[in-house]
């Protein structure tokens, strides 16, 4: 039965245009755009990935680079139809275990968010409902999904509070958010995304709002339960530091686009774009001895409605005069392999880029 | 002692700034229709130190710790409840309003939020010159002339003079900010995590600013941070506090190389680093278990001992002083680390040290594997193909 409900008329059509992947999910040329009155905005325009279960993609950038964006596009959530019309342009592919999400029907995509593909938010405070005990929203949560009594519901709403390492879970489970503290939160929606065991997780900055020590709790408890439930996460955030602790992957996005992606390693160590040179310097790091000056990157963000023409990092960029003809200023570059599942989007040559790095940046990390 | 405010170059640098005593901060709270006073939250609880001309003190803690409060106790936009401030070898914890004003000159603040620290009808003229309105002080060649100066060595077009706040990002308001702070030619600079509401490459560039206008004026600063990294890089000596004291305050290096509060190496453990290839290294992360005590009735004793590992009894019933163990570092920790025990008599531990803390070796693949539903994924076996599967085509 499910089966079929899977197939719909309109699921059909897109799987026969476009074979269907391999990867457990994939994004394909996704653009997200909204038309406002001073322009369209494009906050993610043409991003392509995959991630395969147990697995953790970073997502990296800076704020209005197109992080979120992009998470809330992957859970549907741009799409909202009840309005009449959609508020976002949405376009591209988004396969999530052989269905292609965008073209689905919003009431199939509506039955796997949840279930399929959950989200934890940056701010549980604004995320969990203030008139509902903690209790009551997971129950709600599992009950969605699941045809179970309440009685069994609650059981299941204690034992994933308990998973998460809340203290008295059986006592808590009838607590108002206000009565926790920003970890306990934190921990509580945690538990609320997790308690139908999705396969894909998103965390959008989790730990962003909370303290150092607690921070590094919750980053614990995610890797803990990705190994324990082994799904694959995506961890949006525009700390290093937290995607150094848990990312396989890391994207790096500015501008609405991604500039640099590959294993964590050689974004770390070999990095090819000249942003994310800039992101590593502008890190004070406690491992490494003090250095005097911090290297930041010139300039502020770009506007998502009037993107510099060419590299939209180029305004930005001190390398931007290395390439010839301009071209750093007339032609968006496209990501080229530089190494092993590694791609950077940038202008100049791989020996260009290698040398900089070697001589110019690395030493003075 | 008392030392004669003589403009800016009045205090040679090495000497004592600011000096802080005992200082206090509980804010009431009341209930019922009398509004009797039915407890308090000891927010700051008795705290000592000392700014030196020419430093930068860093505050480093938890939320609630008291770091900001302590910030506007100094700054006298709260009143303290108890202690001491005395800036330049001068009482001013009483003073009043019009006492206060002339010091205003000399102490200044940098604000967390440059959304809601600029006034949005004024243009950054009206903001930065409003320091000489107020103080009665016309600068030479006039104040529109000193506030686009101003607006250059903050780094910022002396033509955006008309701008209004709302025309400008966020990094740039914080310059906005901080030009404003110096206007008067300050001599101590309290910044309230001046960097936090900025992206990275943005805070960066603040970052660098202050500590360039430290070089070019001279400045005094007491920055108040959450992240330990950006502390680390701007001060000179930094204290950490805990619920309203300071349970450690050292210079730097020795702090980060050999923290000897439990409290203060934890944190720093939790810290993380932006290094792949330490999940898979041998090191170890403290993790502290549960949260931070209400300040309403902080834990007797040792503030720190409901969730510290090397907590003993002596530790639920005295207080720790502040004391100088090491030349230049002070703590208050009955069982430090990285020195000698304060209290060796005491070694049993409590029954809540033993399971205060979690060590976790920070590296997800140096735990048994095979361990329950982990299994069920390809991650181990089939490292390679999933490596494979996760590059993307083309």
């Amino acid at each position: 039965m499910t089966e079929l409900h899977k197939s719909g008329a309109a699921v059909g059509e897109v799987v026969d245009a476009s074979p269907a992947p391999t990867a457990f999910l994939e994004v394909r040329d996704l653009k997200v755009h909204f038309p406002t009155d001073d322009g369209v905005v494009k906050s993610v325009d043409g991003l392509n990935f995959q991630l395969e279960r147990g697995r953790t993609l970073g997502i990296v950038g800076e704020s209005g680079s197109g992080k979120s964006v992009t998470s809330l596009g992957i859970m549907g959530l741009h799409t909202a139809g009840q309005y009449g019309k959609r508020r976002a342009r949405i376009s591209g592919e988004i396969w999530l275990d052989g269905t292609e999400l965008l073209s689905a029907d919003p009431d199939h995509v509506r039955k796997l968010r949840g279930r399929e593909m959950a989200m934890i938010f940056q701010d549980p405070l604004s995320a969990l409902h203030p008139y509902y005990t903690i209790g009551h929203q997971i129950v709600e949560a599992y009950r969605v999904h699941h045809d179970v009594d309440k009685k069994t519901a609650r059981r299941r709403a204690v034992e994933m509070l308990d998973r998460v390492g809340i203290p008295q879970p059986d006592k808590r489970v009838d607590s108002y958010p206000h009565e926790f503290s920003g970890g306990m939160r934190q921990r509580a929606m945690i538990a609320m995304s997790l308690v139908n065991n999705p396969e894909l997780l998103i965390a959008d900055e989790p730990t962003t709002a909370l303290d150092v020590t607690v921070q590094a709790q919750i980053l614990d408890l995610i890797r803990d339960l990705q190994k324990e439930f082994g799904s694959a996460v995506i961890i949006i955030t525009h700390d290093l530091g937290v995607v150094a602790e848990l990312a396989d992957d890391i994207l790096v996005m500015y501008g609405g686009r991604c500039v640099e992606r590959g294993p964590a390693e050689k974004v770390f160590y070999e990095p090819r774009h000249p942003y994310t040179w800039g992101l590593l310097g502008s890190m004070p790091r406690l491992d490494r001895e003090q250095t005097d000056r911090l290297i930041p990157v010139k300039g502020s963000p770009p506007s998502l409605i009037n993107l510099p023409s060419g590299c939209a990092f180029n305004p930005r960029c001190p390398y931007a005069d290395v390439p010839k003809d301009n071209v750093t200023r007339t032609v968006r570059p496209e990501l080229q392999e530089v190494g092993g599942r590694h791609w950077a989007a940038c202008h100049m040559t791989q020996e260009q880029r290698e040398r900089i790095w070697t001589e110019e940046i690395a030493p003075k990390l | 002692m008392n030392q004669k405010s003589t403009g800016t170059q009045g205090a040679a640098a090495g000497d004592v700034l600011l000096k802080v005593n005992g200082l206090q901060k509980h804010f009431p709270i009341r209930k019922g229709m009398l509004q009797r006073q039915v407890g308090a939250v000891k927010a700051v609880d008795g705290i000592d130190f000392e700014v030196r001309s020419g430093e930068t003190l860093g505050v480093v803690g938890e939320s609630g710790c008291g770091k900001s409060t302590m910030g506007r106790l100094i700054t006298r936009l709260l009143e303290p409840t108890a202690g001491t401030v005395e800036f330049e070898g001068r009482d001013i914890t009483h003073l009043g309003v019009s006492g206060m004003r002339p010091m205003r000159r000399d102490v200044q603040m940098i604000f967390q939020d440059p959304y809601s620290s600029l006034n949005p009808r004024h243009t950054i003229g009206t903001i930065v010159g409003a320091p000489f309105r107020l103080q009665g002080v016309t600068p030479e060649g006039g104040i529109k002339k000193e506030v686009q100066r101003l607006l250059e060595v903050v780094g910022l077009n002396p033509e955006h003079y008309n701008r209004y706040p709302h025309e400008f990002s966020g990094g740039q308001r914080q310059r906005i900010g901080i030009a404003r702070a110096l206007a008067l030619s300050p001599k101590l600079v309290i910044a309230d995590e001046p960097v936090s509401a900025l992206d990275v490459s943005i805070q960066a560039q603040v970052v660098n600013l202050l500590d360039d206008l430290q070089d070019e004026l001279g400045l005094t600063y007491v920055i108040i941070a959450h992240d330990l990294s950006v502390v680390r890089h701007v001060s000179d000596r930094i204290a950490v506090m805990y619920l309203g004291k300071i349970v450690e305050l050292a210079d730097r290096s020795s702090l980060y190389r050999a923290p000897m509060h439990p409290y203060t190496k934890a944190l720093l453990s939790a810290v993380p680093i932006p290094d792949p290839r330490r999940r898979s290294a041998k090191s170890e992360r403290i993790l502290l278990k549960g949260d931070v005590p209400s300040p309403i009735a902080p834990p007797s004793g040792c503030r720190f001992h409901t969730r510290c590992w090397k907590a003993t009894r002596i530790c639920t019933t005295q207080e720790p002083p502040l004391i100088e163990l090491k030349p230049g570092q002070r703590v208050a920790c009955h069982h430090p680390e990285n020195a000698e025990d304060q209290a060796p008599q005491d070694t049993q531990l409590l029954s809540a040290a033993r399971e205060a803390i979690e060590l976790v070796p920070v590296g997800r693949d140096e735990a048994p594997a095979g361990q329950g539903a982990a299994a069920a994924e390809p991650a181990t076996g089939s490292e390679g193909a999933a490596a494979e599967g996760t590059a993307s085509g083309e």
